[in-house]
């Protein structure tokens, strides 16, 4: 497969940070950038590639969350195996919530719209429902034992969820590569048009927010694996929601890095927020939004976007055209 | 006699208080050039939409290769091999011609590879061989409508329905897109076509069918067809046959 290889050098050069460091901050900070990468990169199939613009993925990250917590806590289910439960709900419920959706051919603002809804609802569930604890919220039960998947080093857990973000890459890219990927991306670009060319589009729809929504479900097992802490503003939070499209939308939707990319810039920034504004609240809030008017308007397609405009101009400057007219075909 | 490919039967379609479709019939044999013409407002485009799976018709049956396919959704149709372009050209802006043609050469082949590829060959074949790397976003009218037709051809279809392909285009543009549609007929594919420009009709349709009101007025050779009494009314008038009549053979 063509495009592996930046996959795995990426993944491999950022793996051995930890042996570099054993900094907390670094290394905590890191893990946070690719919870977002991992949790926008779900975002991105649908959205960047799908043209299907979701206001909720909460509902997928605080499923996975969720399941993977109340399994252990009150079923004493294996952490590991509550994991990989937790993607699964995550993605039964994104397909649950995209046939609802899709059957009734929401398109566009009423799409994302209903996506905000369905995540809103779960969360007022959650925080009024005893099984998830209610307003107290779910704690997981401290036991530092690999099989239990908790760690004494903050280094295993980067490791893990660095995994996670190289399997998400490498399914993204091999979906570029598929007929599956060249359908999402014309129901993208003309529904009626891909329609006439055999494309069921509401099928295709389906399997790409299923699958959306068990990368973004990934993210929220391992939120709960890391903090041994939720409760329904965070696992079913609109916070989580901005964040997994706001990382693509920075990085550059409908590419393989632009989450990766979009997450690294916009922690590295709320950080630098947080440090320059002395912990003002929400002022870093107000950085990532003028961040985000500024993309739009120097870069639409995002950093990865601006990237291979820059490397085309200095390589071919006479075949260049209008940004407006191209697109990334890496 | 050998049966026709495609058959619409009794077709009647209604918006409301008016009656674009009126028990419509025709035929398309198989390997042969059909055309539907009419003024507008005729229904061409009602009973185009309704062959082609974007709108149910009230009552009547579309009969393919044996089959109702009345009603069935267009993706469903194309699996049929039933492959249609779009009067206004629907590409894909964000992607290159070769990707365009790629998304319908993936019905009947899986492989991205072999998709690839295949877009290529369907580019040479309607003589757009030389853009295939560029954006669709930079292609100009004519340009749209043959990634329109090489996209609707990608898929290997055995009908193909064309919604005035050739409008738009100035003289020179129609001469070098008539080969291109004849020599996708002489493959073997049966072509149905929607078209305004009487041009076209005449030098490519072997048979012509003459909407009105949402009724078939006239059908037969192109030639037959410029000459009948009721399709001159239809276009220019009631009355207007008579008066041409007998300017023609007061001239005379």
């Amino acid at each position: 497969m063509k495009g592996l290889v930046p996959i795995v050098g990426a993944v491999a050069l950022l793996g051995t940070v930890p042996l570099i460091t054993s900094s907390n901050v670094v290394l905590n900070f890191l893990v946070l950038v690719f919870l977002i990468a991992l949790v926008g990169q779900g975002w991105n199939l649908l959205g960047g590639y799908g043209g299907q613009y979701s206001f909720g993925h909460a509902a997928f990250f605080g499923t996975g969350a969720y399941v993977t917590a109340v399994l252990q806590v009150r079923y004493g289910v294996n952490a590991w195996l509550g994991f990989g439960i937790g993607i699964v709900a995550g993605g039964v419920v994104g397909a649950a919530i995209g046939a609802l959706s899709f059957r009734a051919g929401l398109k566009g603002s009423y799409f994302a719209l209903v996506t905000l809804a369905f995540a809103e609802v779960l969360r007022i569930i959650a925080s009024v429902a005893p099984i998830t604890g209610a307003g107290v919220g779910t704690l997981i039960t401290l036991d530092l034992r690999p099989e239990a998947l908790q760690f004494q080093s903050r280094a295993p857990f980067y490791w893990i969820i660095l995994g996670l973000v190289g399997v998400s890459l490498i399914l993204i890219r091999a979906i570029e590569d598929s007929r599956f990927g060249a359908y999402l991306i014309a129901v993208r670009e003309n529904e009626d048009a891909a329609e006439a060319l055999g494309v069921d589009t509401t099928a295709v729809k389906l399997g790409a927010m299923t699958i959306s929504a068990a990368i973004t479900a990934a993210g929220g097992c391992f939120y709960a694996q890391y903090f041994l802490f939720i409760d329904a503003s965070i696992a079913y939070g609109p916070w989580i929601s901005v964040e997994a499209l706001l990382a693509p939308i920075i990085g550059g939707t409908g590419t393989v890095f632009g989450p990766l990319l979009g997450a690294l810039v916009v922690k590295t920034l709320g950080e630098l927020g947080k440090f320059a504004t002395g912990d003002a609240p929400g002022l870093d809030l107000v950085i990532y939004g003028c961040v985000l008017i500024a993309v739009v308007a120097v870069a639409p397609r995002g950093i990865a976007g601006m990237l291979s405009d820059l490397r085309r101009h200095f390589l071919s400057p006479k075949t260049a055209m209008p940004p407006s007219l191209r697109r990334d075909h890496g | 006699m050998v049966e026709p490919l495609l058959r619409v039967e009794h077709v009647s379609k209604r918006f409301g208080g008016l009656q674009a479709l009126d028990r419509t019939s025709f035929s398309a044999d198989a390997g042969r050039i059909t055309a539907l013409i009419g003024p507008n407002g005729a229904g061409k485009t009602t009973l185009f939409s309704i062959i082609a799976g974007s709108l149910p018709p009230d009552r009547g049956r579309i009969v393919y290769d044996g089959v109702n396919i009345a009603g069935e959704p267009p993706h469903r149709l194309a699996r049929r091999g039933i492959a249609r372009t779009f009067q206004i050209a629907q590409p894909f802006t964000g992607l290159t011609v070769r990707e365009n043609i790629a998304v319908g050469a993936h019905l009947p082949r899986p492989a991205r590879a072999d998709a690839l590829a295949a877009a290529g060959d369907v580019a040479r074949e309607v003589g757009r061989g030389d853009l295939i790397d560029r954006p669709a976003a930079t292609l100009n009218v004519a340009g749209r409508k043959r990634l329109e037709l090489a996209r609707a051809l990608a898929i290997a279809p055995r009908l193909l329905l064309l919604d005035e392909v050739l409008a738009g285009l100035n003289p020179s543009e129609i001469r070098g897109m008539v080969p291109v549609i004849r020599a996708i007929r002489d493959r073997g594919i049966t072509i149905v076509m929607i078209e305004h420009v009487m041009q076209a009709v005449t030098s490519l349709a072997e048979h012509v069918f003459v909407l009105c009101e949402g009724r078939v007025i006239a059908e037969g050779p192109p030639d037959a067809i410029a000459a009948d009494p009721h399709v001159v009314e239809a276009y220019l008038g009631r009355g207007a046959a008579g008066r041409m009549m007998a300017t023609g053979s007061a001239h005379a």
